[in-house]
């Protein structure tokens, strides 16, 4: 013993407020819109370091596109845009409350982080794969998959098109694009290397996504990931989420003392950079840029999705219990849906009255295809998925012991 | 037909497989230009560049988590994982991913994916290139589990398994790469070159998947192994005289049930041998499935030679691997009772 140094001390990081706090975001650096420019799509990831440190931004406080990212999409494409949001924010109340009623076990919710996977969505081709985790569904909003075949899903119904085997929103759906969603966490982010490398391996022209969020970017397969995307030059655009909280654990924890998330691609040597994902402009616009990137052959980037999960991360959780109830209100990047909708009366392009006209039909529309699902049923009566379903599928063909194991379950 | 060693035999499936079918990718830990530390993929990277047989990272899951992604894509995927040792940081993708995508997205998504790895001991491998985990994997529904014992169920069932639309765990007893083993350590080392299991059909002849091998007739009792083992409970029979039959399972999911059955009706009695640690090991899984089916017609309990409960010594190797000896003494046990 005798040591002539101080006792350690673990160093365990704490975030800026707990419930009854005053939130505080005067650290947090942001940007001016349009502050940070486009570089080319085959730039060399050394020389925009510096983008991994700030936050790519279109529209600015008075809701106008600003800037080298601004002018991508029409206003036509704008208005659709708005709607996707609006229809996933709808479609989320309505199935977070057929919860509480009982009609399902489970559901995630993307209050204000509607703008990420809605935005990313038409930055992709048909043919893309993306890898989602469980709170991109904006993809598929964004590309047409059908509603109803959504809560046929929630509801584990008879229509369900998982024959009632994954939990509620684990959807999957090739012919959209959208890989079946595992579950686990990060599992998927390597996978998308994997299809992006296949793609190369055949000479395809087709390229895909993985998605991570924050907390999870701490999973080995994170760095798995990060290494074969490197090493291969996968055409692959891979998106952390980061919405400040993994369940109760605040960002800090998985980023440990790395400046941002994005930063972390620098030693891997991956095109690394932050964007506003409160911004549908902004998500949009960098969502097309790593993609045209990607299918050029340039390589993956690495794409930080700046956002703040404004609702529980599911319906099992209540988030005053570790995080200020004003917290949300605080957030410095806004509402996605406020914002492209201050965007588009800006620039005299909607109203709001033409606002509130589309929320009405957009709840209407929400409703009549809930009403057709529940009429298939849902987890708590109707037609449900035959028992029988659970041993199919399992390999291709059914091996004896499972044959018997259902005549066992008497199925 | 020609004369090869498991090595040859397993590089030769591969050979058949990308001639076949563009869609067949290789890859691996030391895989590529070098053909695999213990040389199954030699010249394949010559032969069909470097984008179908190329080497990978250090890093088991993201082998296995990339090669369920380009299995999803379409491509078949055959990837070594260098030793079973090391498959643990792929469990999760393996468990979790690969086993399930079928099932979880009704047909939506599948993975035809051939994970091969060298397994068992008997190279003084200590704990780290010694282990034998096939247990781990037949409790996971949704993966096949086969494990080959000479140079032509190797190529015919790596072919097999390369067809299948469903991930495989193609298990190698690394003992037997250039040669059977009996167990008699001090014996000289035997090849395959000469032995008529080393005798492999050209082309592209597959041994279906779930189908055992009667590896040696008997009346009296009926053995259970695979891989190694096989060898060494071949050698108990001549040793001890008892006239057992050893059934070669060679895929352990799906097992074929009817030969076992069979046999042991026919026997009524029932040695398992595996090299594996015995508790919740494969044995235990053979000796409830016959003792459902079995029971009236059993005439002893049955026994099973199993490693020890123990990590895989280095020193201690040949009082730890199930010799011939023990496998006799069991045999022997078995017709006292």
């Amino acid at each position: 013993m005798g040591s002539d140094t101080a006792p350690l001390s673990l160093n365990v990081p704490e975030p800026g407020c707990r419930p009854g706090d005053t939130p505080d975001f005067s650290d947090f650096e942001i940007p001016r819109a349009g502050e940070v420019g486009r570089p080319a799509v085959d730039v060399d990831p050394d020389s925009i370091r510096d983008m991994a440190f700030s936050i790519v931004r279109v529209l600015n406080k008075e809701g106008e596109a600003v800037g080298d990212w601004a002018g991508a999409l029409s206003v036509d494409e704008l208005r659709d845009g708005l709607r996707h949001m609006m229809t996933l924010r709808t479609f989320d109340a309505r199935m977070q409350i057929a919860q509480r009623q009982g009609k399902t076990s489970f559901y995630m919710q993307h209050l204000g982080e509607e703008a990420v996977s809605c935005a990313f969505a038409r930055a992709l081709q048909p043919g893309d794969m993306n890898f989602p985790t469980y709170r991109q569904a904006g993809l598929l909003i964004a590309s047409d998959y059908p509603m109803l075949t959504m809560m046929n899903q929630i509801y584990s119904n008879a229509e369900d098109p998982l024959a009632g085997r994954q939990l509620p929103i684990m959807y999957s759906s090739k012919a959209h694009g959208f890989f079946s969603i595992s579950g686990n966490l990060g599992t998927q982010f390597v996978q998308s290397v994997g299809w992006a490398m296949g793609s190369a391996i055949s000479g395809d022209t087709k390229i895909s996504t993985g998605w991570i969020g924050d907390g999870s970017t701490a999973e080995n397969d994170f760095h798995a990931a990060m290494v074969f995307a490197s090493t291969y030059k996968a055409p692959v655009v891979l998106n952390i989420v980061n919405n400040q909280w993994a369940i109760s654990t605040f960002q800090g924890i998985a980023r440990g003392g790395v400046g941002t998330f994005a930063a972390r691609g620098h030693g891997f040597g991956i095109a690394s950079l932050r964007v506003d994902g409160n911004d549908y402009l902004a998500v949009h616009a960098v969502a097309k840029w790593a993609a045209e990137r990607a299918r050029l052959g340039h390589g993956p980037t690495l794409i930080e999705h700046v956002t703040y999960r404004a609702g529980g991360h599911s319906t099992s959780d209540d988030p005053s219990a570790y995080r200020s109830k004003s917290e949300a209100a605080a957030w410095p990047l806004g509402d996605p849906i406020e914002r492209l909708k201050q965007h588009l009366i800006k620039i005299g392009e909607w109203s709001e009255d033409r606002h509130a006209q589309a929320e009405a039909e957009i709840l209407d529309t929400v409703i009549s295809v809930q009403k057709e699902a529940e009429a298939v049923g849902t987890l708590a009566g109707g037609k449900a998925p035959s028992p029988r379903d659970m041993f199919e599928g399992v390999y291709e063909t059914m091996p004896a012991h499972l044959i018997r194991q259902r005549q066992e379950a008497g199925f | 037909m020609a004369q090869m060693t498991m090595i040859e035999a397993i590089r030769e499936a591969h050979d058949v497989a990308m001639a076949a079918d563009d869609k067949v990718v290789v890859f691996g830990e030391d895989v590529g230009f070098f053909g695999g530390v213990f040389r199954c993929t030699a010249g394949l990277q010559e032969k069909y560049g470097k984008s179908r047989c190329f080497d990978a990272p250090i890093n088991e899951s993201g082998i296995v988590g990339t090669a369920i992604g380009m299995a999803a894509y379409g491509l078949k995927p055959v990837i070594e994982i260098q030793f079973a040792d090391y498959v643990y940081p792929a469990y999760d993708q393996i468990v979790s991913e690969a086993a399930r995508l079928r099932h979880r997205s009704n047909g939506d998504f599948t993975c035809p994916l051939v994970i091969r790895m060298p397994t068992g001991g008997g190279i003084f491998g200590g704990q780290t290139h010694s282990q034998s985990p096939e247990a781990i994997f037949t409790h996971v529904s949704g993966l096949k589990v086969v494990i080959p014992s000479n140079p032509r169920d190797a190529k015919g069932l790596l072919l097999a398994a390369i067809e299948d639309p469903d991930p495989v765990i193609f298990l190698e007893p690394k003992r037997l790469y250039n040669g059977p083993f009996d167990g008699h350590h001090d014996k000289p080392i035997e090849s395959w070159k000469k032995h008529p299991q080393g005798d492999v059909p050209e082309g592209n002849e597959i041994i279906p998947l779930g189908k055992a091998h009667i590896q040696r007739e008997g009346a009296d009792v009926t053995v259970l192994a695979y891989g190694t083992m096989v060898y060494v409970a071949e050698a108990a029979a001549e040793e001890t005289g008892v006239d057992a039959e050893v059934i070669d399972l060679r895929t352990l999911m799906p097992l074929d049930l009817e030969t076992i059955v069979e046999s042991v009706k026919k026997t009524g009695r029932c040695v398992i041998v595996h090299e594996a640690t015995r508790t919740s090991g494969f044995g235990a899984e053979l000796m409830s499935l016959v003792q459902e089916a079995c029971f009236y017609h059993l005439e002893a309990p049955m026994i099973r030679v199993t490693g020890w409960d123990t990590p895989y010594p280095h020193a201690q190797e040949w009082e730890y691997f199930p010799g011939p000896a023990r496998v006799g003494e069991a045999l022997r046990k078995v017709m006292e009772d």
